[in-house]
């Protein structure tokens, strides 16, 4: 885990209420691992007074990138920022997703909704580099906030989009998608990154399949590195079930350890 | 070229020797360890540990924070691993650290409060106990011995006959007259007394019209809290004979020296921890660096020298 006070930032990119970044903090970028994230210091000041949790979407040995929706005071200042910026964040932090032993050539499902779609572009790219074949299930509420569809076409990974409203792809629930391409393939291991109705339907959708399922959990946090006890989330344990950091035991977690 | 003097930055707080007079706060620091990584431990004048019940502690449900203009409303509820886990897995690293390291004691009654320091009684390692008499979360209404001076006095009196190490009693902000119970503490032979503990506090959600932490009520931190807390510990300071271990929304080495001059021997660095792991130790370069550009040679000089108006 890296302080780095002074990062500058580049290739801003905006889709509405999205924003890209690139943040020149080649230390972290070498370290992270994909679902791990970053705690983003927005302002100087004391309001906000704390740093705000975000994953890391992209990194190489350059740096990081970070994707996020405009969602409360703290993305508000951060979308605000220009390339040139500086920011000061904190990372790599937390444990991140983990990639099946023996599965090359198989199936993974990734499905993001929304901003949750943020880690799930670096870990499709680290899945094709151990020899899996991501399929990526894009859910939004309209086209709008499904912006990074054509990003992961680019990289050859294929992409199933649904919206609540019809307007791109299947219309309806991505769970709905997914539950549907689960009748066709059984794929290795099911990734997702989402509003918790979503990830919990599709913690029972994975289970009836009898597919393993991880799942990256969001929360306010006070810290980002497991001493103020504040983002906890019901999580089955072997000494049984308690309130469990996200950020130090998380923000991915096995389906089956979740209590939703 | 003359080499600068060193700013001599011991203080003392009653029996208790600090290389610096900058704590972390408990409940703000984890066990400590968590900070390893951002920060040599050993720069500390001490670490607070989270507060620690003799068993394992389950928590509140969350939502546990909720941030506000210039602060931090936690309602955590001590959730925590006992004694027994922290001096297996926790201590025997602390034990490395050339640092003090003061165990915050908590009990649902006195009798888990006296149980938890003669536990840690039999282990090496501590330099004192914080006596956690005003964690405001434990129950809904804030309840807790700190509230009235008789319960203060009672439960330090047994805690003191129970250690054999020094005992600092951490105070609550949420009560009528806070001179009264730090008094109260004092009597009942209380090495010091620690202020201030988070404000009793409470964040609405307007559209659902429903509390935004689990717990309802919360304890209010950070710089937002700052100057009454300075207001107390300036009361306390002037009243008491034992010393005064000050607190409140610290973010700076400025704000560090305004306690000291308020009256306190040391201070506690809480919420800032969350901001920036390393800020305890910024914040000692920041006193020690203040005083040099002041020709204030030891900085327990400082202590207590506020002026008149």
């Amino acid at each position: 885990m890296t302080i780095e006070r002074n990062a500058r930032l580049r290739d801003l990119a905006i889709w509405g209420d999205f924003f890209h970044f690139t943040v020149e903090a080649p230390e972290i970028g070498r370290a992270a691992r994909p679902g791990q994230f970053v705690m983003v210091k927005v302002a100087e000041g004391t309001t906000p007074l704390l740093r705000r949790p975000l994953g890391i979407h992209n990194a190489n040995a350059d740096g990081l990138e970070l994707f996020f929706k405009v969602a409360g005071l703290g993305t508000e200042i951060l979308a605000r920022k220009k390339t040139g910026d500086r920011i000061d964040l904190i990372g790599p932090l937390g444990k991140g997703f983990t990639v099946p032993a023996d599965a090359r050539g198989r199936t993974a499902y990734l499905v993001g909704g929304g901003r949750g779609i943020a880690p799930l572009y670096f870990l499709a790219r680290e899945l094709v580099r151990a020899g899996l074949r991501p399929l990526v299930l894009y859910g939004g509420r309209s086209l709008a906030d499904i912006p990074l569809r054509e990003r992961f076409e680019a990289s050859g990974i294929p992409v199933l989009c649904s919206t609540d409203d019809g307007s791109f792809g299947y219309a309806g629930l991505v769970t709905e998608l997914a539950a549907a391409e689960l009748e066709k393939e059984k794929p290795a291991m099911i990734y997702a990154c989402g509003p918790d109705p979503m990830m919990k339907a599709l913690s029972a959708v994975a289970a009836k399949h009898g597919v393993a399922a991880e799942f990256s959990l969001e929360s306010i946090m006070g810290c980002g590195i497991g001493a103020c006890w504040g983002c906890v989330h019901r999580i089955k344990s072997e000494s049984g079930d308690g309130w469990v950091k996200i950020c130090e035991e998380g923000p991915v977690f096995p389906g089956e350890r979740i209590l939703w | 070229m003359v080499a600068e003097k060193p700013v001599d930055l011991r203080v003392a707080v009653g029996p208790l020797e600090l290389r610096n007079p900058v704590l972390t706060a408990s409940g703000t620091f984890g066990y400590g360890l968590e900070f390893a990584p951002y920060m040599d431990l050993a720069r500390l004048g001490g670490i607070v540990v989270k507060g620690l019940y003799y068993g394992p502690r389950e928590g509140n449900p969350p939502p546990r924070l909720v941030e506000t203009p210039s602060g931090l409303i936690n309602a955590i509820g001590l959730q925590g691993v006992g004694v027994e886990a922290f001096a297996e897995k926790v201590l025997p690293k602390l034990r490395a650290v050339a640092t003090a390291v003061i165990v915050n004691v908590c009990g649902a009654d006195e009798d888990e409060y006296v149980r938890v320091v003669e536990f840690l009684d039999r282990q090496d390692g501590i330099a004192a106990y914080e006596l956690n008499i005003s964690c405001p979360n434990v129950k809904k209404e804030g309840a807790c011995p700190a509230l009235s001076p008789r319960t203060t006095f009672d439960l330090v009196k047994r805690i003191k006959a129970a250690s054999r190490r020094p005992v600092i009693t951490k105070l609550s902000p949420n009560v009528t007259s806070i001179v009264e119970i730090a008094l109260a503490a004092e009597e009942a032979g209380s090495d010091a007394v620690a202020l201030v503990n988070t404000f009793l506090a409470l964040a609405v959600d307007l559209e659902t019209r429903r509390p935004k932490l689990g717990n309802v009520y919360g304890g209010l931190s950070g710089p937002a809290i700052k100057p009454i807390a300075l207001r107390m510990v300036h009361q306390v300071a002037s009243r008491l004979k034992v010393p005064v271990v000050g607190m409140g929304g610290i973010m700076t080495g400025t704000d560090a020296l305004e306690f000291l001059v308020a009256g306190a021997a040391a201070v506690e660095v809480g919420t800032a921890s969350f901001v920036d792991p390393d800020a305890a130790v910024r914040i000692v370069a920041e006193i020690e660096s203040w005083c040099r550009g002041h020709g204030v040679a030891a900085v327990r000089d400082v202590i207590g020298t506020l002026r008149a108006a």
